[in-house]
């Protein structure tokens, strides 16, 4: 029980499929391999899924197709007396730094630039060493998709921004800001990506790490 | 803890990792023990007998709030005689003329919909066990059905949201909070709080426990 996922005793483990078993994923109870569905919660049984490649693909390109307009077009558009102005994602940003509230200039930069741009990599990088028998840095993968996993949903942070701040200000003829084209897909970006993650079969991963470990050592 | 092989032991004792499909023979969890899964480290079990009274009892607490989100007041701006004023409703319905509407819908299910959902689904499936009477029907649907909607329900995402367009509005004019506001905060602590109380292994053997008497 002792630092988990380091050191190559640990690696190693009899899984699920290794005992003749299915695992649920919902509940965590285990089924003799052919059960189809759950007995417990009544949840789809699949021991790896055969799929989870090509989906994890289509919603990273559909995620990264929605991510290159969500920063060219504008996110926010203010109009003041006689004035519109645009405003995307980036100078959201820079207009904040402007400010000199740098502390939130970064999280907006976080959630909406790092986060998304990151998630991309992190996600395409997995899925393309789960296809072949990857041979590097085991370690560094074993929680990497669980943060990317966790961390997608923050990236909502600004669409949450654009509609209080389109709901806040409506002095109709002095002041008034209204939703850009860019919220929308950036928006429809994060949930896709976020799909691309729950895609994945992280035990596939696992498997991979295990086989890795088995060559080591003969 | 992993099992060697399934021979003798009842498929009942049998954990499997969700994350990376290891083999656990678990039986009965001490109180104040947790147990983590031997590759990955995801938490296996948690041993806690008060854990479903305790999540039952801050899911009703943020269901009750979030009926005074939906209605009160949430955020007032001020600038010199105009005043605006928003409630989590408005907010989510911002989007809602021509293209955008679609994401008027989307950010109504993530703020409001699906964390109302969550809890109620949590409270069908857990709450009759809390105070000792057999599951409702449908129990188990309900409860796998909370945990599917977990990532998609972003109270706490819009909480940061709200502290960014303060600051962004900081400038232009007062701003002032309502009840509304507070509540949300609390929802977003007491969320959390419910989380850290959850282990997947535990409560669907509770629950299975409680259907067989």
């Amino acid at each position: 029980m002792e630092d988990p996922g380091r050191g190559k005793a640990s690696l190693t483990a009899w899984t699920a499929r290794d005992a003749g078993l299915v695992g649920c994923r919902h509940c965590t109870r285990v089924w003799p391999a052919d059960t189809e569905i759950c007995g417990r919660c009544g949840g789809r049984l699949v021991s790896r899924e055969a799929t989870s490649q090509q989906r994890v693909w289509a919603w990273l390109i559909a995620g990264l197709m929605f991510y290159i307009p969500a920063n060219v077009y504008p996110m926010l558009v203010t109009r003041t007396v006689g004035f519109a102005e645009d405003q995307t994602i980036v100078g959201g940003v820079l207009e904040l730094a402007g400010h000199g509230a740098y502390g939130v200039a970064f999280i907006v930069f976080f959630a909406s630039v790092i986060i998304p741009v990151g998630k991309f990599v992190a996600i395409g990088w997995l899925a393309w060493l789960v296809e072949r028998p990857h041979g590097y840095r085991p370690k560094q993968l074993l929680h990497l998709y669980e943060v990317v996993e966790w961390i997608g949903r923050w990236s909502m942070i600004d669409v949450f921004v654009v509609a209080i701040l389109v709901a806040l200000v409506q002095f109709q003829l002095v002041a008034s800001i209204n939703p850009g084209i860019a919220a929308v897909c950036f928006a429809l970006s994060v949930v896709f990506t976020m799909l691309s993650a729950m895609s994945f079969d992280s035990r596939i991963l696992w498997d991979g790490i295990e086989t890795l470990d088995d060559d080591d050592r003969s | 803890m992993a099992a060697d092989g399934s021979g003798g032991v009842p498929l009942e004792n049998l954990v499997c990792c969700p994350v990376c499909d290891a083999l656990h023979e678990v039986g009965t969890v001490a109180e104040g023990q947790r147990l983590r899964c031997v590759r990955c480290g995801t938490i296996i079990a948690v041993g806690q007998s008060e854990a479903i009274t305790r999540i039952v009892v801050l899911a009703v607490t943020a269901l009750i709030l979030m009926s005074i989100v939906v209605f009160y007041p949430f955020l007032t701006l001020r600038n010199g005689v105009f005043a605006s004023r928003a409630s989590v409703f408005e907010t989510v319905m911002s989007f809602s003329e021509g293209v955008m509407a679609p994401l008027s819908f989307a950010v109504a299910a993530f703020v409001i919909i699906l964390p109302v959902a969550r809890l109620a689904t949590l409270i069908w499936a857990l709450g009759p066990l809390a105070i000792n009477r057999a599951p409702l029907p449908g129990a188990t649907f309900a409860l796998r059905w909370a945990e599917i909607l977990r990532p998609w329900a972003m109270a706490e995402i819009f909480m940061v949201g709200v502290a960014v367009a303060l600051v962004k509005l900081a400038d232009l004019a007062t701003l002032q909070m309502g009840p509304a506001f507070w509540s949300f905060g609390a929802i977003v602590v007491i969320t959390t709080l419910k989380d850290t109380q959850m282990s997947k292994h535990s409560i669907w053997k509770t629950l299975d426990e409680a259907k067989r008497r």
